[in-house]
């Protein structure tokens, strides 16, 4: 019964998952990555972590995938246009991505493996990881760690706070000036206001 | 036969079937209920009370021409309003209707899913519900069903956090996240909407954002974007993403009750055995009737919130006062006093 679920889920999260990098259509590798973010609580409720699973959906299906969505349709973006080849940046962190995939499923077989060789593998704890004790562990054993990433994320928010306002001498400088400077793609200050004019920097 | 196995599959089975029959008698309290508050008799012609007229309703939508538009994108187009449907018939499984029952020397709790994590996953599960509402927008390949799943999305996402906030607050003094507890601590202290009355207000005013119900069916807005997310659906289509903001109503209902107002419970009523049980569901239904009378009692009352009018309620008034709530309860909470 188990083995089954395992099987019927696993194969859920890969086929997804190839649907989120190899679909044309933006909107498809969306739902093709709540899929595999289901599929993937599904089996994180199969090894004991129901808490885990539970914040997966709450907080990536629920929440995050829901911004990617919101973004693509903001920008209407029906289908990816593929360049004929990559920028060389692209391939680099392609080979560099892989290079970090394949050696974490290497030293993963390779560990696996000799402690095969060592003798019987012991069973996962039947027991359930408990809130309870998830919480004492996350607020007492590791509270430096979880108060940096806190700090992290505090970082990154106030970072896209001042990215996505405009500065109030810039706003006069990005009207009067900006055209004069930029004189390409964002000539036209954004009538909304919406759409934070940086100079075309970048472009 | 396993007996708890056959246990969860009757419990399925009940929690279904009562959940199906609330949307036909849904429909029909909406309208004799608009009726009532505009002062015209509303459908009174077929049954008792027109009581028969929501029979004739479905009859009318699985029967009628199921129009697929030509320009659609069809899987999603399909795909969205079971999507819409599916989170909103789980979401209710966590939510206990009774006290625990002994059937041949087994326990049985009565909820479907009795998750150490109930209160969370009832969230997790209600989030999804976006999907449906913004695939369906996408799909229909129509400004103004996009324009409605974009509001949509922005809007769910807004009041998501006030609700979870002040939900948290409930979930603080009980110190358990299992809806069991929650209600178990409830027949000892005070219900919850006395101590936490402002995560209350919070709650009740997010979970009308939450069911895009009136007044904040921005998505929907019939003045402006016709029929928002759903104006290319017709027939059973339609239908289903009717009964999914139905379903939706009553399993927040269920929800708001559970927490604030002691779920199946009643103050000086112990019983137990298969009349509790049978007590508790009643009881329980009963409170959500009343909640559902209020969601039809506010949507024919109210006008319709603008939209920067919503987001501003949703971010710098009910998201400062779920924060305060829950700070003042946790507060509360290790002085002892709640």
């Amino acid at each position: 019964m188990e083995t089954a679920i395992f099987l019927l889920f696993a194969f859920l999260a890969v086929a997804s998952s190839l649907v989120v990098v190899a679909h044309k259509n933006p909107v498809y590798s969306t739902m093709g990555l709540v899929l595999t973010l289901s599929a993937v609580a599904v089996l994180f409720v199969l090894l004991g972590a129901p808490f885990l699973a539970v914040l997966q959906i709450l907080i990536y299906a629920g929440a995050i995938v829901v911004l990617f969505l919101f973004v693509l349709m903001l920008l209407n973006i029906t289908r990816e246009e593929m360049p004929q080849s990559g920028q060389p940046v692209q391939r680099w962190t392609a080979i560099l991505g892989a290079a970090i995939f394949f050696g974490l499923v290497g030293t993963l077989l390779w560990r696996v493996y000799h402690a095969a060789n060592r003798g019987p593998l012991a069973p996962l704890s039947e027991q359930l990881v408990s809130l309870k004790a998830l919480a004492g562990e996350l607020f007492a054993e590791y509270l430096l760690p979880f108060e940096i990433v806190g700090l992290l994320l505090l970082v990154a928010v106030i970072a896209a706070t001042v990215l996505a306002r405009r500065p109030e001498d810039a706003e006069n400088a990005g009207t009067a000036v900006g055209p004069v400077l930029t004189g390409t793609a964002t000539t036209e200050p954004d009538p909304s206001g919406q759409n934070p004019d940086f100079g075309g920097g970048g472009r | 036969m396993n007996v708890e196995l056959l246990a969860t599959a009757a419990k399925m089975a009940v929690t279904l079937g009562l959940l199906l029959n609330v949307v036909p008698i849904m429909v029909w309290v909406e309208r004799r209920g608009s009726a009532l508050m505009q002062d015209r008799p509303g459908p009174n012609r077929l049954g008792p009370l027109g009581l028969f007229q929501a029979l004739a309703d479905a009859v009318k939508f699985m029967f009628k021409e199921d129009v697929t538009p030509t320009a659609v994108d069809r899987p999603l187009y399909l795909a969205a309003p079971v999507l819409a449907l599916l989170p909103a018939l789980t979401t209710i499984t966590v939510v206990p209707f009774g006290p625990d029952l002994l059937v041949h020397g087994h326990v049985i709790p009565l909820v479907v899913a009795d998750a150490d994590a109930g209160v969370l996953l009832f969230l997790a599960l209600a989030s999804l519900g976006v999907y449906g509402i913004v695939m369906a927008g996408y799909a229909s390949n129509n400004k103004f069903s996009l324009l409605g799943s974009i509001r949509a999305s922005a809007q769910l996402i807004s009041y998501e956090l006030a609700l979870t906030l002040s939900v948290v607050a409930v979930v603080i003094p009980v110190s358990s996240f299992r809806l069991a507890d929650v209600v178990a601590y409830q027949r000892v202290h005070l219900w919850n909407f006395i101590p936490q009355f402002l995560g209350f207000l919070v709650f009740l005013v997010a979970s009308f954002a939450e069911t895009n119900r009136l007044p904040f069916d921005l998505s929907e807005a019939e003045s402006e974007l016709i029929a928002g997310f759903h104006t290319e659906y017709s027939a059973m289509r339609f239908a289903t993403f009717f009964m999914a903001e139905y379903i939706s109503m009553t399993a927040l209902s269920a929800l708001g009750v559970t927490l604030y107002f002691g779920g199946w419970s009643l103050p000086g009523v112990h019983l137990e055995g298969w009349l509790g049980a049978l007590v508790g569901l009643a009881v329980l239904a009963a409170k959500v009737a009343l909640c559902l009378g209020f969601f039809v009692w506010v949507r024919w009352t109210f006008p319709r919130f603008r939209y920067d009018q919503l987001m501003r309620l949703g971010w710098k008034v009910l998201l400062p006062i779920a924060i305060v709530n829950l700070i003042v309860v946790a507060a509360l909470t290790i002085h002892g006093t709640l």
